[in-house]
């Protein structure tokens, strides 16, 4: 431009210098306000961001982790639960044979018991009777005696014993000939 | 000026009117000041670039000046920019070393992106980094970061050997070698960097030019209007391959400056 009224345009590859500085004063605005004013500025915030990005992240892994132990905690709770709940089904079990089994041998003793309680008042009624009976029949035998004698002789006859002699005496006979007999019609 | 050298627009030319096509020249890029402070003639391409410089900075401000941690769509799509730059950029090519040059090469890529993104911007539409001046500005300001660097890193003899002397090669290359990587690092990079965005943008903008230019004139007749259709359907393509190119040239003077400075940083082995 500074040359164009002489001789035709300026070459294009010639500078204005003019333009020049006007183009280096605006670089160097543009320059320094990024330098000094923007770019920190922007910087500041890239890198609080990242903290915060990273500082969400951390704190999400720390929750998701402590989500896991809690997971873990109760998966355990509940497995010892089940657990002792088998424990508890298995000893009520146990203990419910056992009280079966106790109850059936008390059942059994009882029985025995009971049984061996009837054989002995069965021995006791007949000794007795057979007791009984012999008085009895010894009593008849002297009544019979005297009335035949004709007087009384029983308080001799008790002195001697020669009654109580007499009835054994039978009496053995009589019970080798019961279980003989007895043993024949079985 | 004569009429012939303002843009075709501007004059009434058409197909089968008697008058040649207009067509783009080296006076597209030239424009009538504004105003005049003394010597200094301030014109279009020197606005565009201070109200794109304000873009940058309002919408960079409003994003970025009162950051919230839960980001709002502003935000959120200027972090999208600076975290390609820092990361896709920085982090790729220097590494950790790179930090402290993420502001320096976030300033690169906006300002020069933004720049080029004139281009198409409606009733602005000229990119201004097609005016070299503002290319050489840029590409001057990487070379004295990358001289600086090269040399606060290795020291004097250290950094001149970072410049001329790669490592790992056979003795007798170097004599050859030597004198080519100082003038490739010292003189041409910077120049290449410059001459390589400026002369993508001027193309760039040419092409467009070429084929709006060559629509409007066509147009008007119906023979005319056959071969204006698909003169405008392939200005409107190319303006979407330019809004590519525009990205990509920013991409690559941020990424080349980023390399620089990444070789800077070596430590000499």
């Amino acid at each position: 431009m500074l040359f164009a009224e002489s001789e035709g345009p300026q070459s294009p590859l010639l500078p204005v210098w003019p333009e020049v500085f006007i183009g280096l004063f605006c670089f160097a605005v543009i320059f320094f306000v990024f330098y000094k004013k923007l770019l920190p500025s922007i910087n500041k915030t890239l890198e609080e961001r990242r903290e915060a990005i990273e500082g969400g992240m951390e704190k999400a892994e720390a929750t998701q982790a402590e989500a896991r132990q809690t997971l873990e905690s109760y998966r355990e709770q509940l497995a010892e639960a089940r657990h002792e709940a088998a424990r508890l089904r298995q000893e009520a079990k146990e203990q419910g044979a056992a009280l079966i089994a106790e109850m059936r041998a008390e059942g059994q003793r009882q029985r025995e018991e009971i049984i061996a309680a009837g054989h002995t008042q069965i021995a006791a009624d007949r000794k007795q009777a057979a007791e009984q009976l012999r008085q009895d029949v010894g009593k008849l035998a002297v009544d019979l005696a005297g009335r035949l004698v004709g007087e009384s002789l029983e308080d001799h006859a008790r002195q001697s014993r020669t009654i109580d002699r007499f009835l054994d005496e039978l009496e053995d006979r009589a019970e080798s000939g019961v279980t003989s007999g007895s043993e024949a019609g079985r | 000026m004569s009429n012939d050298q303002l843009l075709a627009f501007e004059t009434d030319c058409h197909l089968f009117q008697e008058c040649g096509f207009p067509a783009p020249s080296v006076w597209s890029f030239i424009f009538d000041p504004i105003f005049s402070v003394g010597p200094i003639e301030f014109n279009k391409i020197m606005l565009l670039a201070l109200l794109g410089t304000l873009a940058i900075l309002a919408f960079f401000w409003t994003a970025f000046a009162k950051p919230k941690i839960v980001p709002g769509k502003l935000q959120m799509v200027a972090e999208a920019g600076y975290d390609f730059v820092h990361r896709g950029i920085a982090r790729e090519i220097i590494g950790k070393k790179g930090e402290p040059y993420v502001p320096l090469l976030v300033s690169l890529f906006f300002f020069v992106w933004v720049m080029n993104i004139w281009a198409v911007i409606p009733f602005a539409q000229f990119p201004v980094t097609s005016a070299i001046a503002f290319p050489a500005a840029l590409a001057v300001t990487v070379w004295v970061v990358y001289m600086t660097v090269t040399f606060k890193t290795n020291g004097f003899v250290g950094g001149l050997r970072n410049l001329c002397v790669p490592s790992g090669l056979p003795k007798g290359i170097y004599v050859v070698l030597t004198p080519i990587e100082f003038i490739s690092n010292v003189f041409l990079r910077p120049f290449t960097l410059a001459v390589r965005l400026f002369a993508n943008m001027f193309a760039g903008h040419l092409l467009l030019l070429l084929f709006i230019t060559a629509a409007w004139y066509m147009s008007g007749t119906v023979v005319g209007t056959v071969y204006a259709v698909p003169a405008l359907v392939l200005a409107l393509v190319l303006t979407v391959f330019e809004l590519f190119i525009q990205a990509l040239q920013a991409y690559v003077f941020t990424v080349l400056t980023a390399t620089y400075l990444s070789q800077a940083l070596e430590e000499a082995h």
